[in-house]
């Protein structure tokens, strides 16, 4: 099958949806299918041969934060001959409402539309005041999916209509089968993200931190994520910042390895999830789970089956949580168990076939993609030539 | 004169307006067959697959008449009783395949790996296909709603867009598709 894949975000920015794309497209090649994405992307970053680049993404105040989308003539007419090049079967538009690549894609483009949902922010002014223009590029998508039972929940209450759910996938063998490192090991609790970004919940874990510590004499914290360390720690007693350690940006390899070493992974995450990614990769990798009761990761753990869940900014509790389960070492060892067994679901194997079903049953019966060169003036009185 | 300018300048934008809007509609009508194709040619695959297994002999005498009947039911249903026999078919299969030993039983006959590969594949799928045509019925009957289309009669004698209501839960043992609603509940 020829697939067209549209990403909304600068291929050279790390970020959970880009991730996501990138794995897919390796999974779809890995299958024999011809994949192409389509991504802004700086000139000079160097590109796997499957993206196609739209240009640089300008940034631009949008939602509260600087964004870096793409839009205007010249994108809308690079997505128009990607488009008439790639002569796709279906293509996959991630994002479809942040105003940029999917937007315009969704706008330039006819045939088997597939688009994904992957945030679920609240309705923003400027969805509501575009709603009219939006509308009419939305209804050309034939099918919508959501990466969560919660990201679907949203988006029928926004957009009306329907979506089937399908989560993100991982690559469940690659955390699996990850060498733990022997200085990582040994009362660990694990953090993964931005450190200097507060819904990612380090403060609240910060403070947590001196009972926890207090409690039990041996834990130690890795956190592996940029942002200024030493502001992460200023309220920390000083004799404790030595058991907090700080990795810094670490690749692949290493996030499993530290997944594999630490005894909790812990996500205290206030806000602004629609999935949980890390939560799945931390399963994968056989850490125990405990993370705030967010929807989102509530659903990821299965309702707190997979993992264990405290309530949301609540350090107290967290502390609490996280002493008690590195006391027991029977309960550690259930949570990994049961995650290891939950998280197959997740495996690209499963999410794949999932994708690749939505895919197949809007091509039956319907065109290949083309350019939608309805919306262009002539055509629109008439005059174009068919 | 100017006013004369006015009044043509302000038929010609009325027009492209109706002709987009019209464009809008058509391919909403085009989108909404396809939707439908699709929901058609999984419910038959599905059928055809309980049919196929009904009369393999790999089920019990009494299993096979009972998922023979409704699949049949459901292939050769009219139009007005298709949701109705589908849904039969569904509440069937489940009955059938409602503990994973008979799953089994099935999985280990000669060929039944293959069989029930297919089966699990087309109960996953008819659920994906119906909402993605609900999901297009809902948006071509909201503009067919609105009072520019009424007006003009855009539609034309295309028929109001129907949703299609049927009971899609598969049966437990067939490994429900994860984290669907299916999933969750």
């Amino acid at each position: 099958m020829r697939i067209g894949i549209v990403c909304p975000y600068s291929w050279d920015v790390p970020g959970g949806v880009q991730f996501h794309i990138r794995d897919l497209a390796d999974h779809l090649i890995r299958r024999g299918h011809q994949v192409s994405v389509l991504a802004p992307a700086d000139d000079e970053t160097p590109l796997p041969p499957y993206v196609v680049s739209a240009g640089r993404a300008v940034p631009v105040p949008y939602n509260g934060s600087v964004a870096r989308l793409n839009f205007g003539f010249l994108s809308a007419a690079r997505v128009r001959r990607w488009l008439h090049d790639g002569a796709f079967d279906v293509i996959h538009i991630h994002e479809p409402t942040s105003p940029s690549l999917g937007l315009l894609a969704c706008w330039a483009a006819q045939g088997p539309i597939v688009a994904t949902f992957h945030t679920s922010n609240p309705r923003s002014r400027a969805m509501i005041a575009a709603y009219p223009i939006l509308q009419p590029a939305l209804e050309k998508i034939s099918a919508r999916i959501a990466v969560s039972e919660y990201a679907r929940r949203t988006l029928v209450e926004h957009l009306g209509g329907d979506a089937v759910v399908i989560p993100n996938g991982v690559d469940v063998d690659f955390f699996a089968d990850a060498e733990p490192k022997e200085e990582w090991r040994g009362e660990t609790i694990g953090f993964i993200g931005r450190i200097d970004e507060p819904r990612k919940g380090l403060p609240v874990l910060m403070r947590a931190l001196p009972k926890i510590f207090e409690a039990r004499p041996g834990v130690r914290l890795l956190i592996a994520g940029r942002g200024d360390e030493k502001e992460a720690v200023a309220d920390l007693p000083a004799p404790l910042r030595e058991r907090v350690e700080f990795l810094g940006m670490v690749s692949d390899e290493d996030k499993a390895r530290l997944l594999r070493s630490v005894d909790v992974y812990v996500a205290p995450n206030t806000g602004g999830e629609s999935f949980g990614i890390i939560l799945v990769e931390a399963m994968s990798a056989g850490a125990a789970v405990l993370a705030s009761d967010l929807d989102a990761f509530a659903q990821v753990l299965d309702g707190g089956a997979a993992g264990e869940l405290f309530a949301n900014e609540d350090a107290d509790a967290l502390a609490a949580a996280a002493v008690r389960l590195l006391g027991d070492e029977k309960r550690l060892a259930e949570l990994r168990a049961r995650g290891s067994r939950h998280v197959r679901r997740f495996d690209w194997s499963t999410v794949g076939a999932d994708i690749l079903a939505v895919y197949e049953t809007v091509t039956d019966g319907a065109a290949s993609v083309a350019a939608d060169d309805r919306t262009r003036l002539w055509a629109r009185l008439g005059l174009a030539r068919d | 004169m100017s006013t004369l300018i006015w009044i043509a300048v302000a038929l010609v934008v009325i027009a492209v307006y109706l002709s987009w809007t019209a464009g809008r509609l058509d391919r909403l009508h085009s989108r909404l067959d396809a939707a439908r194709a699709a929901l058609d040619a999984q419910l038959l695959r599905r059928a055809s697959v309980a049919q196929e297994l009904a009369t393999a002999g790999v089920l019990d005498p009494a299993a096979s008449i009972v998922l023979y009947q409704a699949a049949h039911a459901a292939r050769q249903s009219e139009e007005e009783h298709r949701e109705v026999a589908e849904s039969e078919l569904s509440q069937a299969l489940r009955a059938v395949f409602e503990d994973s030993a008979q799953a089994e039983a099935v999985r280990e006959a000669p060929g039944g790996e293959e069989a029930l590969g297919e089966l699990t594949e087309a109960v996953r799928r008819v659920p994906m296909a119906r909402r993605f045509h609900n999901d297009a019925v809902r948006a071509a009957r909201a503009l067919r709603r609105h009072r520019t289309v009424r007006w003009f009669r855009l539609a034309g004698h295309a028929p109001f867009p129907l949703a299609f209501e049927m009971d899609d839960e598969p049966p437990a043992a067939l490994g429900r598709v994860p984290g669907t609603e299916e999933a969750e509940r």
